[in-house]
């Protein structure tokens, strides 16, 4: 019986973290071979190609990718669309497979940020010897830090406040130990940037970059890819059954941008278009929050996963506080978030990113996340946020 | 405010403003774009509204006194300063909190703060520039 579904049959991430002797088509291409080899297919076999890359976002690199590892003439979609390129990238494989053009589609993100600092608004004009008003607002010289900041870890940090604000609770102690709960997850990690687990006071005193994300509370830029080789229900009936065998479901493929609300051109609002992405998720899949076995949210930021708990509807609204107190986000808990150890210590490869956090949930499912394995694990949830707004959550489950 | 009018303000007081949307009157206050036929309000150029799509605005002032409903300390440069997001009575306004320590314990969600500006010096041909932020209401 025919059925429309899209499955994960080759699954496979890079380890993230510096890569100084490996370009951004070394990593892309290690990624997708080995995905490939995972999903037991040949590339020729490969219908589509969806690639993900920020900081290159002109240079095709997708065809840079075919020239090393393959070129056989399929379309390829370079994409580019902040923090969630990476999923962008999938939600354009799933799509093709999805309106029946092709019966394979591989996904790939890839990202070289080690040494880049922190980024956020940049391009400053020349000063000129009179005051020139410039862009949308006329402004007479960069509004960075003179109308307040745009830069990401002080727009999140105010994405956490403005939580607090409304709903009461947080503290600079309490976006802390969230922080503590990520980095503890990672030492089981193999895969992740940073592996150190940090006390809670370390986090605290550490440099503080934009109050109150200190240090280990930003997402680390690092190298690192991730790829996907997604297939079409007949497709995967006609694969060995060992492949067959470890196949995720692709229940829920969503991308959202922002509506509009009130002030989201103010602060941006993170969480209006989480929350739909969220809901259209659930619908789809046909399942809810409370069946999720394992979440990985986009915590580029501490303050930032706090309001995704809320997003993502794994706590009533404004109990995002009352769900980080119960335990429930922690690996033994009864919702594991970011059992990977999240962008703060996995780290934050820009495009790999909405690749990598599927590629978690798809080991769970699988069984085979070795010692961070969360038990029989069915159902998963990876949600990503582009600033902008851009936000992919996928719903995978275990079904075979 | 129209280019005119605008040369005409830089002529007569040797003054600009930072951004478009602060009007250098005698008490000078922020000013947006509201759509006409929904409301929604923009400090940007503007092509159309994001809201309902429609493409004219009147131009409306924003109050001068506000809440802070969010904030940051950003310490990345030499200097920290306060990034806020102020409720100015309906219209949320991005600033940079001034006369007010860079510190959390001086700045607190909900706290009272009111418009100011402040001069950010002159160019070659002697006209100052005049910035804005907020600072805390006195009580
Ligand atoms: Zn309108």
């Amino acid at each position: 019986m025919g059925s429309d579904a899209i499955w994960i049959v080759g699954s496979n991430m890079t380890k993230f973290g510096k890569h100084p002797d490996k370009d951004v088509i070394d990593l892309a291409s290690e990624a997708s071979r080995k995905a490939l080899k995972d999903a037991e297919i040949s590339l020729a076999d490969v219908g589509v190609l969806g690639v993900g890359n920020l900081m290159n976002a002109g240079a095709g690199i997708g065809q840079q990718l075919q020239k090393q590892i393959g070129q056989t003439g399929i379309p390829v979609f370079n994409v580019s669309n902040a923090c969630a390129t990476g999923a962008t990238a999938l939600r354009v494989a799933v799509m093709a497979v999805k309106a029946g053009e092709t019966d394979v589609g591989m996904a790939v993100g890839v990202e070289k940020l080690a040494g880049a600092g922190l980024l956020g608004q940049t391009g400053q004009k020349p000063k000129s010897e009179t005051w020139e008003p410039n862009g949308r607002y006329g402004a007479l010289s960069s509004t960075e830090g003179r109308i307040g900041t745009g830069i990401m870890p002080g727009v999140f940090a105010q994405i956490g406040m403005e939580y607090g604000h409304k709903y009461g609770g947080t503290s600079f102690e309490l976006f802390a130990r969230i922080s503590e709960k990520n980095h503890a997850h990672s030492t089981l990690n193999p895969l992740a940037a940073y592996q150190k687990r940090f006390s809670l006071d370390e986090i605290m005193n550490d440099v503080m970059i934009a109050y109150p994300n200190t240090r280990p509370m930003c997402s680390g830029n690092c190298d690192g890819a991730a790829a996907m080789i997604v297939v079409s229900d007949e497709k995967m009936k006609s694969m060995p059954k060992a492949v067959q065998k470890r196949a995720v479901k692709i229940s829920a493929s969503v991308l959202t941008s922002d509506p509009w609300v009130d002030g989201c051109q103010i602060l941006p609002d993170v969480n209006t278009l989480t929350r739909n992405a969220a809901t259209q998720a659930y619908e789809q899949a046909g399942i809810g929050p409370e069946d999720l076995d394992l979440v990985e949210l986009h915590d580029c930021f501490a303050t930032a996963e706090l309001v995704h708990y809320d997003n993502l509807m794994l706590c009533e609204e404004g109990g995002a506080v009352d769900f980080f107190e119960s335990g429930a986000p922690w690996r033994d808990g009864a919702k594991p978030v970011n059992v990977s150890g999240g962008l703060q210590s996995k780290g934050h490869p820009i495009a790999a990113t909405g690749i990598a956090n599927i590629h978690e949930v798809v080991m769970h499912l699988r069984g085979e996340a070795g010692d961070r394995q969360i038990e029989g694990a069915k159902v998963g949830l990876a949600h990503v946020i582009g600033l902008g707004s851009a936000c992919g959550i996928h719903i995978l489950e275990k079904v075979a | 405010m129209s280019e005119e009018q605008k040369s005409e303000q830089e002529k007569s007081t040797g003054k600009v403003p930072f951004v478009d949307y602060l009007v250098l009157d005698k008490t000078p206050y922020l000013q947006a774009h509201e759509c006409e036929s929904c409301g929604s309000r923009y400090f940007d150029r503007r092509n159309a509204c994001a809201k309902c799509f429609e493409d004219t605005f009147r131009q409306v002032p924003i109050s001068r006194e506000g809440e802070v409903t969010s904030f940051s300390i950003v310490q990345m440069g030499p200097i920290p300063y306060v990034s806020a997001v102020v409720d100015c009575e309906g219209t949320s306004v991005k600033c940079t909190l001034m006369n007010v320590e860079a510190t959390p314990e001086s700045v607190n969600l909900g706290m009272k703060v009111k418009l100011m500006t402040y001069s950010m010096g002159e160019d070659s041909e002697g006209t100052e520039a005049i910035a804005f932020g907020f600072e805390p209401s006195e009580t």
